[in-house]
């Protein structure tokens, strides 16, 4: 990859003179954020063999459902202290890089809230609205999210993709998806 | 021989009308979505999956094949003419090809990929027609204990081969298993982390967690990190090769094929290894050396007729023994079960007419993609410029579209968001996606082996090395873990760069072959 002039990496932190802009990914600090990941790790295997001793073993069968959870529920504790310990002596992973990926930017977590945000309200408005308006308030709030400002055309071509859909599934597949309150007009 | 005339019946059945249709729908929608940029063959095949669902499983499969295919070439149609590639099996295309793409040879560069793959595709489905139903003949023998050991060695294998670091592939791993516990113990009923939910307790659906993990984690990651500046499309006329091009194109072609076969084949994970070991050979062995570096012809062509054989190779143990060993067998797999099918050694003595039509039909899928999109891929590149925030907007639409449709649950979009937010987390913290999705997948049928094992011992635990065989996997398994630590120690003088470089690809070498 072609090396462009951007900001050192962690430009908001104070970082010691960085010399130039070396083609090598600079040493970057300790990844604390996985100490996170880490007891997330610890609490979800914790639970799952806390949750497996709940479980009843039956006569004719020798192992029952418990000794598998407890084996992972176990490792997964295991690997979180390991993560835990890897990140505190300066282990940072490798951010997954792509054709649209650009690492050497700062993570930038709004347009993820608000793409969060906008599933959200589809989650909650498809059971009523119907997936023919649900779907395209997702696409245009999507488009939305990601800095396209042309509403109307959003907009539409959400519409001509939700309705478009929904139509390919009933006439093509025989599958009604939900009509909600379009119930009778489509 | 058998096989033969298994395949020609197989052929008879694929080839009506009807089902070419079903083979060419499939074709050009796994092309169109492959080629978007940040889409993988796998994610291409997990959002399409919904699309099969109102078939009947022969014309499902029909156009699978045609999916998995289309979504491969369209893969390395984006690599070449764009400056990254997108995902781990085409970086060592994208290494010579954009450069080709550059000296403005992208039409000869998308020709050689396409032709390769096809040679590749072809001769490797037919490796898979001799050697599934052989090696599916010798897996109905085994038993419970044997099988458990081959599937925690491709789990071992696929986790400890791939990615830069062992932890987090093992970390993703048994995140995998625990959330293929959840619902409903298969034995006694009872659920498994399932928090008093009922439509947990039903067991969580494939298609959901694949595409959350695949889609949505992938669209949310790229929302984080959108290039500013998009990148460069390099504009393509129709793909076509001079003489002197086919000359230097036809022996990496099948060197490559050659190379990417067996690796697909054992659980060995992917075709990264094989796309790299092609490249370098090629390299050492091109004429014009110098060109290496500048755009050789030899550097598509090699690599990515060992990707498409390696794809072709994962059938063999997909077919044989129920066991995926990519991203997309797995979803295959997945796809197997929604229709009732149970994968394994039985799959091809109990549902032989859709073995037989799914190989069929691979053959006819990679001939349609060699007919239609050679003269499509300036149509193709064109999709390229599509404005990202329609781009990665239409991909959380489908996405969302591909989830709801399963059972028409806004639990399961819910779902579709905590497995996006998963996905997600797992790209921020380098953690891998296939040993994931293959916990998932293989961990409730390594439960079930191994209570079925131990059911027949009586609870000993002698009972899971009872079989020559099992100690024999487990010997390999112990090999495959300790090797590579020993080896870190023998050698500690090379520099972690040159270590990741250089010592993988040989040690991995000599054990996989060491596996049959």
């Amino acid at each position: 990859m072609t090396t462009t002039p951007t900001e050192p990496a962690g430009a908001g932190t104070v970082v010691p003179e960085v010399e130039g802009t070396p083609p090598v990914a600079p040493e970057r600090e300790r990844d604390l954020a996985q100490l996170g990941l880490a007891a997330a790790l610890v609490v979800i295997g914790a639970y799952t063999v806390y949750d497996a001793s709940t479980l009843v073993v039956g006569f004719a069968d020798p192992v029952g459902p418990k000794a598998f959870p407890y084996v992972i529920g176990s490792v997964l504790m295991g690997l979180g202290v390991l993560l835990g310990l890897a990140a505190l002596r300066g282990d940072v992973p490798t951010p997954e890089d792509g054709e649209d990926v650009d690492l050497s930017q700062r993570s930038d977590w709004l347009t993820v809230a608000k793409l969060v945000g906008v599933l959200v309200l589809t989650i909650a408005t498809v059971g009523w609205l119907g997936w023919a308006i649900s779907g395209a308030i997702l696409f245009a709030g999507a488009t939305w999210s990601l800095g396209s400002r042309t509403y109307v055309r959003d907009l539409l071509i959400g519409a001509v993709l939700a309705v478009g859909s929904w139509y390919g599934f009933y006439v093509g597949l025989g599958i009604p998806l939900t009509p909600g309150v379009l119930d009778g007009i489509l | 021989m058998e096989s033969l005339s298994l395949l020609a019946d197989g052929l008879a059945t694929a080839v009506t009308p009807e089902n070419l249709m079903w083979a060419a729908i499939g074709v050009l929608l796994g092309t169109f979505v492959g080629v978007l940029p940040g889409i993988g063959p796998a994610m291409a095949v997990a959002l399409l999956l919904p699309v099969t669902f109102g078939l009947e499983p022969t014309q499902a499969f029909i156009m699978f094949a045609g999916i998995y295919y289309g979504g491969m070439y369209g893969g390395s149609t984006t690599s070449i003419l764009l400056n990254t590639p997108g995902e781990s099996a085409s970086v060592m295309t994208a290494l010579e090809g954009n450069k080709m793409a550059k000296k403005g040879r992208a039409a000869q560069a998308l020709a050689t990929a396409a032709i390769g793959s096809f040679i590749a595709g072809t001769i490797g489905t037919m490796l898979v027609v001799f050697f599934a139903p052989a090696l599916a003949g010798v897996a109905v023998k085994i038993g419970a204990p044997s099988y458990l050991a081959i599937m925690l060695m491709a789990m071992v294998l696929v986790t400890s081969v791939l990615g830069s670091s062992r932890l987090r592939g093992f970390i993703a791993l048994f995140i995998g298993l625990t959330i293929g516990l959840v619902g409903l113990d298969m034995n006694t009923g009872q659920p498994r982390l399932s928090f008093d939910q009922p439509l947990l307790a039903d067991r969580l659906d494939i298609v959901v967690v694949a595409v959350g993990i695949f889609a949505l984690g992938e669209a949310l990651w790229v929302a984080a990190h959108l290039r500013r500046r998009p990148l460069s499309v390099i504009p393509v006329g129709r793909p076509w090769m001079g003489r002197d091009d086919w000359g230097r194109s036809w022996k990496p072609w099948l060197r490559g094929t050659a190379l990417g076969f067996p690796f697909g084949a054992v659980p060995a994970g992917g075709a990264e290894t094989p796309t790299f070991l092609s490249y370098v050979l090629e390299k050492r062995l091109a004429k014009k050396g110098h060109e290496f570096g500048s755009g050789a012809i030899e550097g598509v062509a090699g690599p990515e007729a060992a990707n498409n054989a390696s794809a072709a190779g994962t059938f063999v143990p997909l077919l044989a023994l129920g066991l995926p060993v990519t991203a997309t067998a797995t979803i295959m797999l997945a796809a197997l079960q929604g229709y009732g099918i149970q994968p394994g050694p039985q799959l091809m003595t109990e549902h032989p007419d859709l073995v037989w039509t799914l190989l069929a039909s691979l053959l006819i899928g990679n001939t349609l993609l060699l007919v239609l999109n050679l003269p499509l891929a300036p149509l193709w590149a064109k999709l390229l410029r599509i404005p990202r925030p329609y781009l990665y907007a239409g991909i959380l639409f489908f996405a969302s579209l591909g989830a709801y449709t399963a059972n028409q649950q806004p639990f399961d979009l819910f779902l579709l968001l905590v497995f996006g937010l998963l996905g997600l987390a797992m790209r921020r913290f380098g953690l891998p996606v296939l040993p994931l999705i293959l916990g998932v997948i293989l961990g409730p049928l390594m439960e079930t082996k191994m209570r079925e094992a131990l059911a027949i011992s009586g609870g000993d635990p002698a009972g899971l090395v009872d079989e020559p065989l099992a100690v024999v996997v487990y010997a390999v398994i112990v090999l495959l873990v300790v090797v590579p630590l020993v080896l870190a120690r023998v050698r500690p003088r090379l520099t972690p760069t040159e270590a990741a470089a250089d010592a993988p690809a040989p040690a991995d070498q000599s054990d996989k072959e060491s596996v049959r």
